[in-house]
C-alpha cells in the first residue's frame, strides 16, 4: 500500500489515476495512522513553498512523514513536494524545509541564460550523473527519456544527492535521493509511460530496500 | 533542451469529437475517450480539449468524459471552452486537467485571468485567442470566431500576459481550416510582443507547415492541430520522427 499524503495541497487525481495504471494499491490520505501503516510514502505538491509548508507543520504530517523517513520507509517527493524535503527554500523569503535532503531550493532565474523562459516548463530529457549507478527509480528507463517539468524553483547545493538533471541552460536538478528517501522535479504522473514507469519502480516489491 | 510540442485538440460537443472547418459545418470524428488514448500511444506531448457545448446537460457530460480520459491518459490536459469564472477552473482541474484555457471568458471579464492565476498559478492559465486581420490591425474575435470585438490583438495578449497568463494559444482565423500553414506574420507578432509559450494553431495542412512553423520562428513553443491528425492525413509518429530529422528537439 502507498499512501499519498493529503495536507490540502493541489490536486491528487491524477497522481492516484496513475497509481491505479501502474496497479499499485493507493490511497491519497492526512490520517497519520493509515500513513504510518503505508508500505511507501509520496509527498506530492504544487503551488508556494511556504504556505504548503506551513500545512505541513500545522498538521503534523511533516514531523510524520520525517519520522518514517528515519525509521527507513521509502518516501518520494513529488514536484514541490520534492522541494519541500530540502533544508530550505528562497522562494519569496527564507522558510525551512523537512530537512531531509541537504541543500536549497533557488530560482531557476538566476542561473539559466536570460533568453529562457521562467517557468520551465514542457518536456525535457533526463540526464543520469556519469560518477555514480543509475539510480534504482530509473531501472525501467533510458538516460535521454523526456518526463514533463513546472516549476520556477530549482534543487541547489545537494550535488551529492543528485541522481538525474535536465539541460535548461545549465543542467538543473531534475531528480534527488538519500537512501529511503526520494524526489523528483518533474511530473511523473503527466510524464506518459515514461513517468508510469519511474512510479512503478517506486511501487515494486522487489528492491524496495534499495528503491 | 525543452522540446517543441505537438498538441492534437479535440472539440467535444455533446461528448463527442467534432472538428469544423472555419468553424462552420461540424463533422463527428470519435470517442474523447478512446481519441485521447490514442493520441498519447503515439506520442502526443499534450491534450487540448474544448468543451463546445451550451447546454447544461452537455457540461455535465463533458466533466464525465475528461475525469475518464485523466485516468486513462497520463500527459498534460489543457481544457477550454465555457470557461467564465474561477468556479469553471475548479471544475475542470479537479477533473483532471493541468490547465484551463480562457477566451471569450476573459474578454467579458478581463479580471478572471488574474484572479485564476492568483488561484491556480500562472502555469495554469492559457489564454486562447481567435484572431483575425481586418484593415491592417490582428483583431480578437469572440463567440468561436462570429464575433469583432474590437480589440487589438497583440495589445490583448500583452494585457493577458501582465496579468498572468503563462501561456498563449493563438488561432489564426485567417488559416483556419484552409491547410495552407500556419499564420507565420501573426505569429511573429506575438512571440516578439511576450515572453510566454506560445501555441500556434490554425492551418496545418502537411509536415511540410510544422516544420516551416518551427525553422521560421524558433520562438513557438508548440504546434496544434485537430482535424489532420483526426482524419489521419498527418500521423503524429510520422511528424515527430521527420522534425526531429530536420533538427527540431522533439520527444521520441
Amino acid at each position: 500500500m502507498v499512501a499519498i499524503v493529503d495536507y490540502g495541497v493541489g490536486n491528487l487525481f491524477s497522481l492516484r489515476s496513475s497509481l491505479a495504471a501502474v496497479g499499485a494499491e493507493a490511497v491519497v490520505t492526512g490520517d497519520k495512522d493509515r500513513i504510518r501503516r503505508a508500505d511507501k510514502v509520496i509527498l506530492p505538491g504544487v503551488g508556494a513553498f511556504a504556505d504548503a509548508a506551513a500545512l505541513l507543520r500545522d498538521t503534523g504530517l511533516g514531523r510524520l512523514v520525517c519520522d518514517l523517513a528515519a525509521e527507513g520507509k521509502p518516501l518520494l517527493g513529488i514536484c514541490l513536494g520534492m522541494q519541500l524535503l530540502f533544508d530550505e527554500s528562497l522562494e519569496y523569503g527564507r522558510h525551512p524545509g523537512l530537512g531531509l535532503i541537504p541543500g536549497t531550493v533557488a530560482p531557476i532565474r538566476e542561473v539559466i541564460p536570460l533568453s529562457y523562459k521562467v517557468p520551465h516548463i514542457g518536456w525535457n530529457a533526463l540526464h543520469f550523473p556519469k560518477d555514480r549507478p543509475v539510480h534504482p527509480l530509473f531501472r525501467h528507463i533510458r538516460e535521454g527519456d523526456c518526463v514533463y517539468f513546472v516549476h520556477s524553483y530549482y534543487g541547489a547545493n545537494c550535488a551529492d544527492s543528485v541522481i538525474a538533471t535536465a539541460e535548461y541552460g545549465p543542467e538543473l536538478t531534475a531528480a534527488v535521493a538519500r537512501e529511503n528517501v526520494m524526489g523528483v522535479q518533474f511530473h511523473p504522473e503527466k510524464s506518459g509511460p515514461v513517468g508510469l514507469a519511474i512510479l512503478r519502480a517506486f511501487c515494486e516489491e522487489e528492491e524496495a530496500g534499495t528503491c | 533542451m525543452i522540446t517543441k510540442r505537438i498538441i492534437p485538440c479535440l472539440d467535444v460537443k455533446d461528448g463527442r469529437v467534432v472538428k469544423g472547418v472555419n468553424f462552420l459545418g461540424l463533422s463527428d470524428v470519435s470517442s474523447p475517450v478512446k481519441l485521447a488514448k490514442f493520441y498519447s500511444d503515439c506520442g502526443a506531448d499534450e491534450l487540448v480539449f474544448y468543451d463546445i457545448t451550451a447546454s447544461a446537460e452537455g457540461r455535465a457530460l463533458f466533466t464525465d468524459i475528461l475525469t475518464e480520459v485523466a485516468a486513462t491518459i497520463f500527459i498534460p490536459l489543457t481544457v477550454g471552452g465555457g470557461i467564465n469564472s474561477v468556479e469553471d477552473f475548479d471544475r475542470v482541474l479537479k477533473c483532471g486537467a493541468d490547465k484551463v484555457s480562457v477566451n471569450s471568458g476573459a474578454i467579458r471579464d478581463p479580471s478572471l485571468i488574474a484572479r485564476a492565476a492568483q488561484k491556480y498559478g500562472d502555469q495554469c492559465v492559457v489564454l486562447s485567442v481567435d484572431a483575425k486581420r481586418v484593415g491592417g490591425q490582428f483583431r480578437v474575435f469572440a463567440k468561436g470566431g462570429r464575433e469583432d470585438t474590437g480589440l487589438d490583438a497583440i495589445d490583448w495578449i500583452r494585457r493577458g500576459v501582465a496579468n498572468g497568463a503563462g501561456e498563449i494559444v493563438l488561432n489564426s482565423i485567417d488559416t483556419d481550416g484552409v491547410k495552407q500553414g500556419f499564420d507565420l506574420e501573426m505569429l511573429s507578432a506575438v512571440c516578439d510582443a511576450v515572453d510566454v509559450p506560445v501555441i500556434a494553431s490554425g492551418g496545418a495542412g502537411s509536415i511540410g507547415h510544422f516544420k516551416a512553423l518551427f525553422h521560421a520562428l524558433p520562438k513557438v513553443d508548440a504546434g496544434l492541430a485537430a482535424s489532420i491528425f483526426h482524419f489521419g492525413e498527418v500521423s503524429i509518429p510520422d511528424l515527430k520522427r521527420q522534425l526531429a530529422a530536420d533538427g527540431i528537439t522533439m520527444r521520441l
